[in-house]
């Protein structure tokens, strides 16, 4: 563990600890909403470190000014693309999980995910 | 630009740190925008006014205001569902959004009894 | 020539299957699927008490923590080990992260000979001046092709989980309780919701020259029709948007898409030129298809936030 090259990248860093929190608060809340913002804030903090893999220092936007259209002008575009992608889909997935938990609302009356598994348990589901 | 940097992911640390310890879940969306909100500047910062202005549209936008009228549905619903329920049994918005509310608070409190 | 067929042989083969199910003499889901058939509701109150003491019960025998000592024995063993899990799963990462290449560093390998001829040939091959929209819808537009499916996908998913009849007759109606006709907020909409759109389909027609293009501008679009929802009600929306036009929009949309591009299904990763001209470089109706597909992309994500802001709120359109 390079402790002083991890000083250097704290950005990834920061994602990866994001990334820790985002993910111990799907698996240890026990209310459905705060599991979906866990996993928005997982899904975040891996663009975070995706599009910190296209950043070069000093650097500009991928759009062409002036017609400079050498290499060492512009940023790396690919991560970007890939991350605009992604934040598409993890909004649908948003809108898909929130329409669930309405679902399981207006059935079981609770969000708490304990008791609507036992009950799911104990009808036999 | 590094202090600025820096400044930015802290506030994100606090903000999805803060997200999980909140008591009330309307506290936890609004933070969970304002989390959105910073990482679209953090974009910016990163040279990709594309990933900005998206993130700022449909995280800031369009998935908060899904989490706000998913509270709204989750609070105020009586009884809609014809599973089990009887079909405008509780004319009065008597039984289930205290139901509501008292699920989430009594969870909240025993998540932060645990925690 | 064509050989005669027999009546039998004709009832045997699967374009008369279609056929029949196509003019409904058929179901094809008959003993295949699970349906659950829709009976009439009748409820007798002491279903609902029974239910109610039932789930006393079950809670206070099964879920209770004070007296099931198994329970929360488990419980505690799962949350000691997720949170040694994710703790090991954090660590892990950042020691992977502090093997990595520093970042904004210019020799790294992720900067290799694609991103040079993205950069260096983006502007003659696509026409585009904004290299990441050019990148992702002509080089790789196939892979925006799969996003927006899977935006329609997730569409249908809400529409099957939430959509609600409206005859079935709804007693209680969480709109029924709201002040309507804010003056505030409607005198807020009026000024706002014009330049709103105008913003959102002016970041859809720019998505080449600028940063932007189909999606944030669908989604700026999806905001101000959800802000003139919100401020004037659903009868005065109906008058210009009903289901009827969303279907018809994000079919068209998704269509003209796909026809565009499904051909990547059989060239693998040859391009074909489109026969539109690129134009110059700089100019609004320029870059060859691009343009059209960021004007279909834009209305696939608008029409997309739309129905999932009315779905959860009504319902319905």
């Amino acid at each position: 563990m390079n402790l002083a090259n991890l000083m250097n990248n704290y950005e990834e860093a920061v994602a990866m600890i994001l990334f820790g929190i985002g993910f111990s608060n799907l698996l240890l809340q026990n209310n459905l909403i705060k599991k979906i913002i866990g996993l928005n804030i997982m899904d975040t903090a891996v663009y975070l470190f995706l599009a910190l893999k296209g950043y070069i220092a000093g650097r500009k936007a991928p759009i062409v000014v002036d017609g400079v259209q050498s290499v060492d002008a512009y940023i790396n575009p690919i991560p970007s693309g890939l991350v605009l992608t992604g934040i598409v889909v993890s909004v649908s997935v948003s809108a898909l999980m929130l329409s669930l938990t309405i679902r399981l609302y207006r059935r079981y009356h609770t969000l708490n995910l304990d008791e609507i598994s036992t009950r799911l348990r104990r009808e036999g589901l | 630009m590094q202090i600025l940097m820096g400044l930015l992911l802290g506030f994100l640390l606090v903000c999805a740190v803060s997200v999980s310890a909140s008591k009330s879940l309307l506290n936890s969306v609004c933070i969970y925008m304002s989390y959105s909100l910073v990482m679209s500047i953090i974009w910016i910062l990163l040279e990709s006014p594309d990933l900005a202005i998206t993130e700022a549209a449909v995280g800031a936008g369009i998935t908060s205001i899904l989490f706000f009228v998913t509270l709204k549905k989750i609070h105020a619903i009586v009884s809609e569902d014809d599973d089990l329920e009887p079909e405008g049994g509780a004319d009065t918005e008597g039984t289930v959004p205290t139901e509501g509310v008292v699920s989430t608070e009594k969870d909240a409190a025993k998540e932060a009894s645990r925690a | 020539m064509s050989r005669k067929r027999t009546r039998e042989e004709y009832e045997k083969t699967r374009s008369f299957r279609l056929k029949q199910w196509v003019d409904g003499s058929r179901d094809p889901f008959l003993d295949r699927i699970e349906m659950k058939p829709k009976k009439p509701f009748t409820e007798p109150q002491e279903v609902k008490e029974r239910r109610e003491v039932d789930r006393e019960r079950m809670l206070s025998r099964v879920y209770d923590m004070n007296r099931n000592a198994r329970l929360r024995e488990f419980h505690r063993l799962y949350q000691v080990f997720a949170v040694l899990f994710c703790v090991i799963l954090v660590v892990m990462l950042l020691t992977a992260v502090s093997w990595l290449p520093t970042v904004g560093a210019e020799d790294r390998p992720v900067n290799n000979e694609v991103a040079a001829r993205y950069i260096e040939n983006g502007l003659q091959e696509t026409g585009a001046v904004n290299i990441v929209t050019g990148m992702i819808l002509d080089y790789r537009a196939f892979d925006t092709l799969g996003e927006s499916h899977v935006l329609f996908t997730a569409t249908c998913t809400v529409l099957i989980l939430l959509r609600q009849d409206k005859k079935r007759k709804r007693k209680t109606n969480d709109r029924m309780y709201e002040p309507k006709n804010d003056v505030i907020l409607q005198t807020a909409a009026r000024v706002l919701v014009p330049p709103i759109v105008i913003f959102g389909i002016y970041v859809i027609l720019c998505g080449h020259l600028g940063p932007g293009g189909g999606f944030s501008g669908g989604a700026i679009i999806g905001a101000g029709l959800i802000l003139y929802l919100c401020a004037f009600g659903f009868e005065k929306t109906e008058r210009f948007f009903t289901a009827r036009t969303y279907k018809v929009m994000s079919f068209c949309a998704l269509a003209c898409y796909s026809l565009s591009k499904c051909y990547s299904f059989y060239t693998g990763a040859n391009g074909i030129e489109s026969a539109i001209p690129l134009g110059t470089p700089g100019a609004i109706l320029s870059s060859g298809l691009i343009f059209v597909l960021n004007i279909c992309v834009g209305v696939v994500v608008a029409g997309t936030m739309y129905t999932f802001y009315c779905m959860f709120r009504k319902g319905g359109y």
